[in-house]
């Protein structure tokens, strides 16, 4: 361990080189999940929908056409009907139908298990039963938009506040284009969209914001303490230097998400998959979507040059 | 000596650590099943039920683990759930009548642990299993109700002061009063203005147009949340569940969970019905018309259970908000059904009055119950409501009645019962929809618990074993960090009594990769340090001096978003809302006092060595 030039690293990959490659795939992508939920859109649960979900265990496994069969001569139009899980395991979607809010939801709960039960050979047992009504749907897609915005508008206050606005606009397009790059996945498998998934999404915006911040907290030293380098070369080394914490962290945390993904049922499956996907965009947007903006947009050390009031006020290299 | 923390400094770290330790411990002791005794209409908890009930199990052959008597209940606690449901049984036959029996399931917290107020985390119904109701509050319905009401105490009020009016129309929000001519208008206007607060007055011609202010709508619009809440509860005590909450959320909605509960029909027949009595006098003046439009001034056209038309008048004598208890029982005379009601002191005032002026004349009870339909139309959801009143009795009056008296003529023990409960627990004093329901079966909530611990601790296995290898002794320190920090996040859980739900485990999951962030941070930093041939102690000294802004820095955009989280939805995301930004803060602690402590107290004394990292 010999003592180094702070600019000579062990590692040195110039990730700049590359960041107009970067910016192609990343258009690319963000065009693809853009068409995506254009054209299916997100699949988006009861939570959000309104309407019934039942999942029902069977002693035997059922014949599924029956089933819809049965719930169609009740009076409910295109019910879904599929296994999950097992094939005794069954999960019933029933769109949101006329009378079927307030007192006439309990008519619905028991003209639902008179079609269940209708074989009585078959009898199964109801483990879970959610009835949403519309309003209650159209109440929470409009929270949720508010909280997608305010949380996109306190992040941009936040970084603008404590580093630039350049960085600022990098930190939000990054956030933005993870953002886009989960819905997209979720579209494009059409996977279930549910609470707990837009929980997941609200979560990788504060997550992947936090990687790029890293990098940014960083640039914005390096900027105060190597005089001789240009932002590019400082860019290069500030991202080369993070890259093991970068790394790490990220790693770390998709441990939890696989673990949620695979060992945490149903419930967590979804939710632990958006985690994985924002976590891999989240951390490779913020070396480049985030930095590479900023760049773009003309950070240098002038910028820099006030010292902040907390943190790295050391100056001298 | 730079790193050293003063003693005071470890000491603190160390007793919040062992308070944490010790508060967290009540969630790993598990549920008994238990039976619970709470006293219902006037009965007593006291020893001597304790006595009783032990003497009644010990008959059944049944050996509870304990009892406990608390001011709002007694608590008996089984080894397993057939003992309990036996139990339950056997004290229901016994006490049903005086007390609510309702099955449970009581956190088996050490004694010594509840003496110092640690108690568990409450768990969600998607963790226990039970129903979950959103009710909406039907403010429009609320307001008209008052409007009428004042409708009336304006005609009550005028014919007292002797104001001649013509008529007094409700509509679209506003009270018209016609008058013969404008005196006579004006003194009225001075009489109503001085006796109703809540209304504005304007005139025009020979009409006094009234209009509730802003002030009243808004008070009667949270009124009409309060009581529902109100009335929601005693109905949900009639039940007979442990544990239940209801709570208003946002503006007009109410949330009702029943834990454990799985007949959903029964609960919504209950909750979500709003019946109502309304007692009125029989138009025996008028002949009854055959239909609505040929109804004289001042009756109301009704029709029986069979459609019969009946002609009541319209007034009300009273209503069901003012019955204070009903009970079913049998007629003595006849042997039928019937619903023996008590009426508060106004209500009973009206009813002896009335009856003393109209004995020998029949008077009817009008049932009201308000139900919902949401139909499509052209793509629209349109919800209308639907009132349905029909006279269920019709009597002669004997007698002048007093507060308490009989009705009879239903159709059953199981309507009279029905009637009385929706009776004693009060009408509602607006209509509720319920808007969501969900129903988790008890299986499905172990189930998720299983899942949401088995994911949360191979997640923790996984970041420990990668902390372990890749930081070596600083590995350790990581993980004894982390563990320190999920012992702090169910302690401060526990000790708010938050509910614990399976996106909340989730939460917690997730805080342990989030949260080791900071140690990596911190790490790279002083290897970073030794890379760049500081010595041990200064690379220490320098990796957490310098990783605290970005440690700072990225807490508060993860705390951003979490937060957010908490404007939107109820129930399990709030949970992992709850779990996330605790998990965020703590580890704030954790990781900065934590591990410094730790690493100070490895490395702290030793100049020259060397840094296992």
């Amino acid at each position: 361990m010999s003592a180094q030039n702070p600019a000579a690293r062990t590692l040195n990959i110039d990730f700049m080189k590359w960041r107009g490659v970067a910016v192609i795939a990343s258009l690319v992508l963000s065009l693809l999940a853009i068409i995506s939920l254009g054209w299916h859109g997100l699949n988006f649960a009861v939570d959000f929908t309104g309407g019934t979900v039942i999942e029902a265990k069977y002693a035997d496994a059922p014949d599924l056409n029956e089933i819809r069969s049965n719930l169609e001569e009740v009076g409910f139009t295109s019910p879904t009907v599929q296994n999950f899980g097992t094939t005794r395991d069954v999960l019933i979607r029933l769109a949101p139908l006329d009378k079927e809010s307030g007192e006439a939801g309990n008519a619905l709960r028991e003209k639902v298990v008179e079609a269940l039960n209708k074989d009585p050979a078959l009898k199964p047992e109801i483990h879970r039963m959610e009835f949403v009504g519309p309003q209650v749907g159209d109440d929470l897609v409009e929270g949720s938009v508010i909280a997608l915005i305010a949380s996109a508008f306190f992040i941009v206050l936040y970084v603008a506040w404590r580093f630039e606005y350049r960085f600022a606009l990098g930190a939000i397009l990054a956030t933005l284009h993870d953002i886009t790059m989960i819905l997209g996945f979720f579209s494009l498998l059409q996977l279930d969209f549910d609470l707990t998934v837009f929980a997941a999404v609200l979560t990788i915006m504060g997550y992947s914001l936090n990687d790029t911040i890293v990098v940014f907290d960083r640039i914005r030293e390096n900027f105060r303490k190597i005089r001789r380098a240009d932002a590019l070369d400082v860019i290069n080394i500030s991202i080369n230097e993070t890259l093991g914490r970068t790394l790490m962290t990220s790693f770390l945390t998709f441990l939890t998400a696989v673990a949620m993904a695979i060992w945490g049922g149903d419930v967590l499956h979804n939710f632990g998959l958006a985690l994985v996907v924002g976590i891999f965009v989240g951390t490779y947007s913020s070396i480049y979507v985030a930095t590479a903006l900023a760049y773009k947009l003309g950070i240098s050390r002038a910028d820099m040059l006030v010292p902040e009031k907390e943190g790295a006020t050391d100056v001298s290299p | 000596m730079r790193n050293q923390f003063p003693l005071w400094k470890n000491i603190l770290i160390l007793l919040i650590l062992t308070l944490a330790t010790i508060y967290s411990l009540p969630n790993f002791f598990g549920e008994d099943p238990s039976v619970q005794l709470s006293p219902a209409r006037g009965s007593v908890l006291d020893q001597a039920l304790v006595t009783q009930s032990e003497k009644a199990l010990a008959e059944a052959g049944l050996k509870p683990k304990a009892f406990e008597l608390s001011e709002k209940r007694l608590l008996v606690r089984f080894a397993d759930t057939d003992a309990q449901l036996t139990a339950a049984d056997a004290l229901k036959a016994i006490y049903g009548d005086r007390y609510t029996v309702a099955l449970n399931l009581a956190p088996a917290t050490p004694g010594w642990l509840r003496k110092i107020g640690a108690a568990p985390m409450y768990l969600g119904l998607d963790l226990r299993g039970g129903v979950h109701f959103m009710m909406q509050v039907d403010m429009e319905a609320a307001i008209k109700q008052a409007e009428e009401r004042y409708a009336e105490d304006i005609r009550t009020l005028l014919r007292d002061s002797k104001i001649q009016y013509l008529s007094v129309d409700r509509d679209n929000h506003v009270i018209k009063v016609k008058f013969q001519d404008a005196a006579t208008l004006g003194q009225a206007e001075n009489t109503l203005k001085r006796e109703m607060r809540g209304l504005v007055f304007s005139e025009e011609s020979n009409t006094l147009t009234a209009r509730m202010t802003d002030a009243e709508v808004r008070e009667i619009r949270r009124l009409a949340v309060a009581q529902n809440v109100t009335t929601l509860r005693n109905r949900v005590n009639e039940l007979g569940v442990a544990e239940p909450v209801i709570q208003q959320q946002g503006e007009d909605r109410i949330v009702v969970q029943l834990p454990g509960v799985q007949d959903t029909a029964r609960a919504k027949e209950i909750l979500g019905a709003t019946a109502t009595l309304e007692f009125r006098m029989v138009d025996t003046e008028h002949p009854t018309p055959t239909d609505e439009t040929k109804t004289p001034i001042g009756s109301k056209l009704y029709k029986d259970r069979q459609g019969k038309p009946v002609l009541l008048q319209r007034k009300i004598i009273v209503t069901g908000n003012q019955i204070i208890d009903a009970s079913s029982g049998l007629e003595q005379q006849s042997g039928s059904a019937a619903v023996f009601i008590t009426l508060n002191g106004p209500g009973a005032r009206k009813m002896a009055d009335t009856t003393k002026e109209n004995i020998n004349k029949p008077m009817a009870v009008v049932y009201i119950e308000n139900k919902n339909e949401t139909r499509e139309i052209g793509g629209q959801k349109v919800t209308t409501k639907k009132t349905v009143e029909e006279v269920i009795n019709i009597a002669t009056i004997r007698d002048r009645f007093s507060k308490r008296f009989q009705i009879s003529g239903l159709d059953g023990t199981d309507e009279a019962r029905n009637l009385a409960l929706l009776l004693r627990s009060g009408a509602l004093a607006a209509p509720v929809d319920i808007v969501e329901e969900r129903t988790v079966g008890p299986s499905l909530g172990k189930e998720n618990i299983r899942q949401g611990w088995r994911s949360f601790i191979i997640g923790f296995c996984l970041v420990a074993l990668v902390m372990l290898f890749h930081y070596k002794v600083f590995g350790v320190v990581a993980n004894l960090t982390l563990l320190f920090n999920v012992a702090l996040i169910l302690a401060i859980l526990s000790a708010m009594q938050a509910t614990l739900t399976l996106p909340g485990i989730a939460g917690i999951t997730l805080t342990v990769g989030m949260a080791v962030d900071a140690n990596v941070l911190i790490y790279e930093r002083i290897k970073e340090e030794l890379r760049n041939g500081t010595s041990p102690q200064s690379a220490i000294y320098a990796g957490f001096d310098r990783a605290f802004a970005t440690i700072w820095d990225s807490h508060v955009t993860n705390l951003i978003a979490a937060i957010m989280l908490f404007g939107i939805g109820s129930g399990p995301v709030k949970g992992f809302a709850v779990t996330l930004t605790i998990g965020i803060i703590t580890s704030l602690f954790t990781a900065v006092s934590c591990t410094r402590m730790m690493v100070n107290f490895i490395y702290g004394q030793r100049r020259g060595a060397k840094l296992w990292i």
